[in-house]
């Protein structure tokens, strides 16, 4: 089974410390809620595990199948099987959903298979149309340029598709309810129910408990001002939502900086 | 993008006689063009060589051609250098070619099917038009082009025995493109052409002309003219290809007019030679013309890239579309400098430009220069110009998908590109450039 293990990790961008001793342990086959208000580095986790350059480690570790995680590229970390669903998914001009989806698995196979030829092209459309049927996806948007000129729950539906077809073990969806309305967030959520299971572990980021009616969490934690300061079951999500966080940063709030 | 300081070396400049092109009056082909190269032999004398005050020329610097060491390749010359490579002569658009002109150092050969003959097409090498269709060849060479158009124009109207004639009668249709390559081998030589592409009132035809050689140490040169009439009604799809070797220096002045009605489709394609200068002029001058000019760069090393092109509304109701995207790696540099004109009284004009960079190293430079120069009041005239560098979250977003950074780079670039891609209507062509694109960045 595999297991992703954040210890104790801080992360700076430019000189600003933004995590500063986070440690959460995820296995596969668990749902993980990070809560917690703005600006408290939720985001920053999410692009920290995924290997983004503008993020510096400067100690801790993440460990996955026994990998140092931080070692690895991006593009090796994903190959690994993380997955990161992004809050603000980049528009990639000119490159169509399907070329960049068979892109992004054929480089999967070819990293296992170096004379790999490819995913065949009859085998891939089966497929993806499969995918989009059950995120009720027209099929004319495997045609459309990745993420350009998208709405705001075509975009979140597209990380769902790539989060389908890439078949992560741990997936990190990075407040993944914000900007969709009723009717998107209940299609994005099946999505992932659909995908939840004993090989899949995820870490739903949010700010609002919203979510978590649809994606129920085994684990629930709140994250204040770079740290996971308290962690229990789905109870504790649906206290936040009566009480908000103030209870959270009065009760934390002049904790020295660990 | 910030000028970088000018520094003017004056000691280590050649001195102007070792500048000059050693050819005379003598090295005129004979034939039956003997008068229109004489008057553009006399023009050539006149122009001085171009130099950097001149507006022309301000970005592009000739000090280093080493003009006086080239010479005009003899007869037959082509059978001791390298042979056109089987893959330059496959078809480019469709299944089969018909007609195709292999233009080489002293020398050509012609094949053209004989449908289109006793269609009254005529698809041959300059020096059989010269024979064969004189008083032709005598009407429309140096009619679109002129010699005054600039010295390296002058030089290639007077000089060159290598070019093509492409005629297509009244109304004529002709199905299967026509193919030419130009094979230009060799060191110190000059490698002058003369394309004339003259369609007839309703006719419509589909050419294909590539101009290659194999990199070589030394340098070479190659002027060019291209005379293009698209006649009212009249369909014209054209693609130009530039493969030149990284030794040779390029030049060309090329113009098409497009009479009441007409359609031209101009592509553009160029990833070689050491050094390009190229006008390409669109002429819409008949009612209801239209013109399309789509360009594809790349350039790596220290190639130098220098596109200008002028989209000239001389009539009512005429459309031009021009689109110009390029990438530059290395320390490479373009230019493209275009303008579109309205003449007074060419109302319901419409005319957009734009022109897109992708710069890929931070030694590597565009510069992009719109213009518009109206004298209608009723028109509708866009433009746009961006250089623009391969940013970060683009290729982050692809690598977090498993997409190592090569290929991401690849996926970004061809994105970029795809806008041309989309106007380009043949297969072929598409995949020359893909393949192009997966060259330069692997390079």
């Amino acid at each position: 089974m595999s297991q992703l293990e954040i210890k104790n990790l801080h992360v700076s961008i430019g000189d600003k410390e933004i995590l500063k001793g986070l440690s959460l342990t995820i296995n596969q086959g668990e749902i993980h809620a990070i809560m917690g208000p703005n600006g408290t580095g939720k985001s920053t986790l999410a692009y920290t595990l995924m290997g983004h350059p503008n993020y510096t480690v400067t100690s801790g570790e993440v460990i996955f199948k026994g990998q140092n995680v931080l070692e690895l590229e991006p593009d090796e970390r994903s190959r690994a099987g993380i997955f990161l669903a992004f809050q603000y998914p980049v528009a990639i001009p000119g490159v169509t959903v399907a070329n960049f989806l068979r892109s992004a698995l054929n480089a999967r196979r070819r990293a296992a298979n170096p004379d790999d030829k490819g995913m065949p092209i009859p085998e891939f459309r089966k497929m993806l149309k499969e995918k989009m049927d059950t995120l009720k996806m027209d099929h004319a948007f495997a045609g459309r340029y990745l993420n350009d000129g998208f709405s705001g729950g075509e975009k979140k539906r597209a990380e769902i598709l790539q989060m389908a077809a890439l078949k992560p073990e741990i997936a990190i969806l990075d407040e993944t309810d914000s900007g969709l309305d009723i009717d998107a967030l209940r299609i994005v959520s099946e999505g992932v129910n659909a995908l939840a299971g004993p090989d899949l572990g995820v870490l739903v980021i949010t700010h609002y408990q919203r979510l978590l009616n649809y994606i129920k969490p085994n684990f629930v934690h709140i994250m204040l001002d770079g740290r996971i300061v308290e962690s229990g079951g789905p109870d504790l999500a649906l206290h936040l939502e009566e009480h908000g966080y103030d209870w959270v940063r009065e009760k934390y709030d002049g904790v020295p900086e660990g | 993008m910030q000028e970088k300081p000018k520094v003017s070396v004056t000691r280590t400049r050649r001195d102007s006689a070792a500048r000059e092109f050693p050819f005379t009056a003598d090295s005129i082909p004979a034939g039956g063009l003997k008068d229109v190269r004489a008057k553009a032999w006399d023009a050539f004398l006149k122009f001085s060589m171009p130099i950097t005050t001149d507006e022309a020329w301000r970005r592009t610097d000739l000090r280093l051609l080493p003009a006086s060491d080239f010479m005009i390749p003899s007869e037959d010359a082509f059978q001791d250098l390298p042979a056109v490579p089987e893959q330059l002569l496959q078809p480019l658009t469709g299944e089969q070619h018909g007609g195709q002109i292999t233009l080489l150092p002293g020398g050509s050969r012609v094949e053209l099917d004989p449908d289109l003959v006793s269609k009254g097409v005529i698809f041959t090498d300059i020096r059989t038009a010269e024979r064969e269709h004189a008083d032709l060849l005598h009407r429309l060479a140096g009619t679109i082009v002129k010699p005054e158009d600039g010295k390296f124009a002058a030089l290639a109207t007077a000089l060159a025995g290598n070019g093509v004639l492409l005629y297509v009668p009244k109304n004529v249709q002709v199905e299967t493109p026509l193919h030419s390559v130009l094979w230009g081998p060799g060191v110190d030589l000059a490698h002058f052409s003369h394309l004339i592409v003259y369609v007839e009132d309703g006719a419509s035809v589909t050419y294909v002309h590539e101009a290659a050689s194999p990199n070589e140490t030394g340098h070479a040169m190659h002027a060019g003219i291209v005379e293009i009439h698209v006649g009212k009604d009249a369909n014209l799809r054209f693609v130009e290809l530039q493969s030149w070797g990284r030794h040779v220096w390029n030049f060309s002045h090329e113009r098409a007019h497009v009479e009441r009605g007409g359609n031209l489709d101009w592509i553009f394609g160029a990833v070689g030679s050491r050094l390009t200068k190229n006008f390409s002029d669109l002429d819409l001058a008949g009612e209801g013309a239209q013109g399309r000019m789509s360009g594809f760069y790349f350039t790596d090393g220290t190639q130098h890239l220098d596109h200008d092109t002028q989209q000239n509304h001389l009539a009512p109701h005429t459309t031009s579309d021009l689109l110009f995207k390029g990438a530059l790696k290395g320390k490479s540099r373009s230019v493209w400098q275009g303008m579109i004109y309205v003449a007074p009284g060419a109302q319901k004009t419409d005319g957009y430009q734009a022109n897109r960079n992708l710069v890929l190293d931070d030694q590597a430079r565009a510069d992009s220069i719109p213009g518009l120069e109206i004298l209608a009041d009723d028109v509708r005239c866009t433009h746009g110009a961006t250089v623009g560098k391969l940013e970060q979250e683009p290729l982050f977003y692809l690598k977090s998908r498993g997409i190592p950074q090569a290929d991401a780079e690849r996926l970004v670039v061809e994105g970029f590109f795809d806008p041309i891609m989309q106007r380009i209507p043949f297969e072929g062509v598409r995949e020359r450039f893909q393949q192009a694109i997966k060259d330069k960045l692997a390079g």
